[in-house]
């Protein structure tokens, strides 16, 4: 009797919802759809094309894709991402970890300190990107050169402004999943005489998998789209002819392809194919990266 | 719970709703805020109208009071828009895709007349050609119709402060060639504790400074080089047999400088034009669209005065100012007939009326057309002394430059290390960034 009373009242609000719920979905499945789907097809639409504004259209089949294979640049930018985001997932991730461990010991202003910590991540990347320019320069005079002179500079100077920024954010993630991890775990670990390393890697970081998975997600598709640091802090200079061709030594996928759209109209499908190819990339590593993290979550 | 959950999706969906409906507003007000657009209907068959994508924010103000002006007079709507430099080429990009597209807009050089011939109106034989004074700015596309008219040009050349030079001994007729420039240069450098002054503000290589170097000195080299070949379109390569000029001249300026070479990479366009205007430097290379600029800033036009670049070339006592522009009109020619006829009349306009070429003399200077009035820019009165002492005009061969931004940034950066040391080896990267450069990015434009 009393389930079958549950049931009639969860029916009470369930049919109407399912009865609405078109109605309600329809303005952000339209904005979905407007802001999102079709442009989204027409870009891969452009990819095809040569075209001065997208009206124009005029189709060329692969031509645009044949042209970004044979772009140092684009692969120069390629291999730049690729390490900026290894070394970026790695360095933030870690340090986010730990920095979220130490504030959920009992200590005094850790609140402040997650607050302190967090701040950076307000503040926008061009913003970032100049004023951070301005302070390794200032370092870098001291040793009679500067930021763009040498490529390693600018890669390293855009790990640490990108570390910097969101190591807080990450950090906010992971303090939320250690808060979660079950204390009766924690105390029985401690009852079986588990070292602090053993409870470390046995106990909490199986627990906080979920919060690893996230966060590498972001910071793996935050690097890879990584776009307002890079052009603020060197827009991808220093510029080197070598063996013949033009790389921007400091130059990451995103710029690359923004700066392919400028050089001329012929240019514009060929930026527009890179933006597909980048596309793709970003995600069959994403899905791939969450396949993998989420096979190591445990139930809890 | 559950139905407390439904309550709060619903609240979403309708806040939402809500929001959606906020953002709309303004949209919809958009147009009837626009009163010239709301009376266009009715103007539009008779008299059609105008719609300017400028490209020069200093100027944007002047623009819109005459366009006002303009509408008051005739009862044809001009709209005028502005976008930087930086953004005006996606803002044009967007612009012509829209209905409503600009009737005029900005089309500087011939990469610019390749990606938009097809968009621009033949001007042959119209009324407002006929009021052009030369032919020497306009752009012509390759079936040899004219496609861009050149509005107004400009001048650059080292700005030079007289008084200071007064100061250090010397007059501006001491400086005749690039012998006497460095010999200046270096006495005020031996002396420039005492005199509390350097010879040239600081030749930065920010980006907001390069320019002035990757384009507007670099067109020293290239100037000479194609004027050896009689280069008349881009070349797909260059030889650069005039570097070892622009090596003097830079070496000049960074020698001679109010900071040191190594910091030149930071230094900013702000930077340099701050050294000169607070009595700094006697020197800064730059051009006449400064001149409001360094009045602003407290210089007297009368002790103001423009050299041309000297670099050790021969015969080149007889080098007047570098002239040129990339300020070319051109009539979207997929414009409605009425709106292209009211483009035209409004461009004619401007540049007959007393109101348009008074405002025209004020931001631009001297244009070169027959009603144009005579500028108090003292630049280009040094422009027209020079000329008129039978000196040769440098044009602007930097024009030519294949995919430009590219380019120019390959020559800062061998640039910036060469300042910061300057030996053979580094110059030599430069020389790389200069010939190799033109001929990888001459490859990648018509690749």
């Amino acid at each position: 009797m009393a389930k079958s009373k549950k049931s009639s009242s969860v029916n009470l609000v369930q049919r109407p919802i399912k009865k609405w719920a078109p109605l309600f979905i329809l303005p952000t499945f339209a904005a979905f759809l407007i802001g999102f789907v079709w442009p989204f097809i027409q870009g891969i639409y452009l990819s095809f094309c040569n075209f001065n504004i997208p009206t124009d259209a005029k189709w060329v089949g692969l031509d645009n894709y044949a042209k970004v294979f044979k772009d140092a640049g684009f692969l120069n930018a390629f291999w730049n991402t690729a390490a900026f985001a290894v070394v970026s997932i790695i360095l933030i991730n870690v340090l986010a970890f730990f920095i979220a461990y130490a504030l959920t010991q009992k200590m005094r202003g850790a609140n402040i300190f997650r607050t302190v910590f967090f701040m950076p991540n307000l503040i926008g990347g061009v913003v970032l990107g100049y004023i951070w320019s301005m302070i390794f320069d200032g370092i870098l005079k001291n040793y009679a050169t500067y930021l763009t002179a040498n490529p390693t500079y600018g890669f390293w100077g855009l790990v640490i402004l990108v570390a910097w920024q969101q190591i807080g954010y990450m950090m906010i993630i992971y303090i939320a999943g250690l808060q979660a991890v079950p204390e009766d775990m924690l105390e029985a670990a401690r009852i079986d005489g588990a070292t602090g390393s053993q409870t470390l890697f046995r106990v909490i970081i199986p627990n906080v998998m979920p919060s690893i998975t996230t966060c590498t997600f972001l910071t793996l598709t935050n690097s890879f789209k990584m776009f307002d640091q890079n052009m603020a802090l060197t827009g991808g200079m220093p510029s080197i002819m070598e063996n013949g061709a033009k790389i921007n030594a400091t130059e990451l996928l995103a710029l690359n392809i923004f700066s392919t759209y400028n050089i001329s109209k012929n240019y514009h499908g060929v930026a527009q194919a890179k933006a597909v190819i980048f596309f793709i990339l970003v995600a069959v590593l994403a899905i791939t990266q969450q396949y993998m993290t989420r096979s190591k979550e445990v139930q809890q | 719970m559950k139905k407390l959950i439904a309550l709060l999706l619903a609240l979403v969906m309708a806040l939402s709703l809500v929001a959606c409906g906020a953002t709309e507003e303004p949209a919809a007000d958009a147009p009837a805020a626009d009163a010239p657009a709301a009376e266009a209907p009715a103007a539009d068959a008779a008299t059609g109208s105008v719609y300017y994508l400028n490209f020069k924010p200093e100027a944007d103000a002047a623009w819109q009071e005459l366009a006002a002006q303009y509408t008051a007079e005739t009862g044809v709507p001009v709209k005028v828009v502005t976008a930087a430099g930086g953004e005006y080429s996606s803002t044009l990009n967007a612009e012509m895709a829209k209905d409503s597209a600009p009737t005029l807009f900005q089309c500087g050089n011939m990469a610019g007349l390749k990606d938009w011939d097809e968009y621009c109106l033949d001007l042959t034989g119209t009324d407002f050609a006929a009021e052009l004074t030369t032919d020497a700015f306009n752009l012509y596309n390759a079936d040899g119709a004219l496609k861009c008219v050149g509005y107004c040009y400009e001048c650059f050349g080292i700005i030079t402060n007289i008084e200071l030079l007064e100061k250090a001994g010397y007059t501006v007729a001491d400086i005749t060639d690039f012998a006497s420039l460095k010999a200046v240069a270096e006495d005020i450098t031996a002396r420039s504790a005492e005199l509390g002054f350097s010879a040239f503000s600081s030749a930065g290589l920010d980006s907001s400074s390069s320019w002035r170097f990757s384009g507007h000195l670099a067109n020293m080299p290239l100037f000479y080089e194609f004027r050896d070949d009689g280069v008349t379109e881009a070349p797909a390569t260059i030889t650069g047999a005039y570097l070892d000029n622009y090596r003097n001249i830079w070496d000049l300026y960074i020698n001679n400088s109010t900071c040191t070479g190594a910091e030149l990479n930071g230094k900013t366009g702000d930077n340099s034009k701050a050294d000169f205007t607070e009595g700094k430097a006697v020197f800064y290379q730059n051009g006449s669209w400064e001149y409001a600029g360094l009045i602003e800033a407290g210089m007297d036009a009368a002790k103001l005065t423009m050299l041309p670049i000297y670099c050790g070339v021969e015969g080149e006592a007889d080098a007047g100012l570098c002239s040129g522009t990339e300020n070319c009109w051109a009539v979207n020619a997929k414009a409605s007939e009425a709106d292209q006829k009211a483009t035209l009349d409004f461009m004619t306009w401007v540049v007959t009326s007393d109101a348009g070429t008074t405002m025209m003399a004020e931001q631009f200077g001297p244009i070169p057309f027959k009603a144009a009035k005579t500028p108090e820019n003292v630049f280009f009165a040094a422009a027209n002394d020079l000329t008129a002492a039978g000196k040769y005009v440098v044009t602007w061969a930097f024009n030519h430059t294949p995919n430009v931004d590219s380019w120019r940034a390959t020559v800062v950066t061998a640039l910036a290390a060469y300042s910061a040391d300057p030996t053979d080896a580094n110059w030599e990267a430069v020389e790389t960034a200069f010939v190799d450069g033109w001929a990888y990015e001459y490859s990648v434009v018509n690749g």
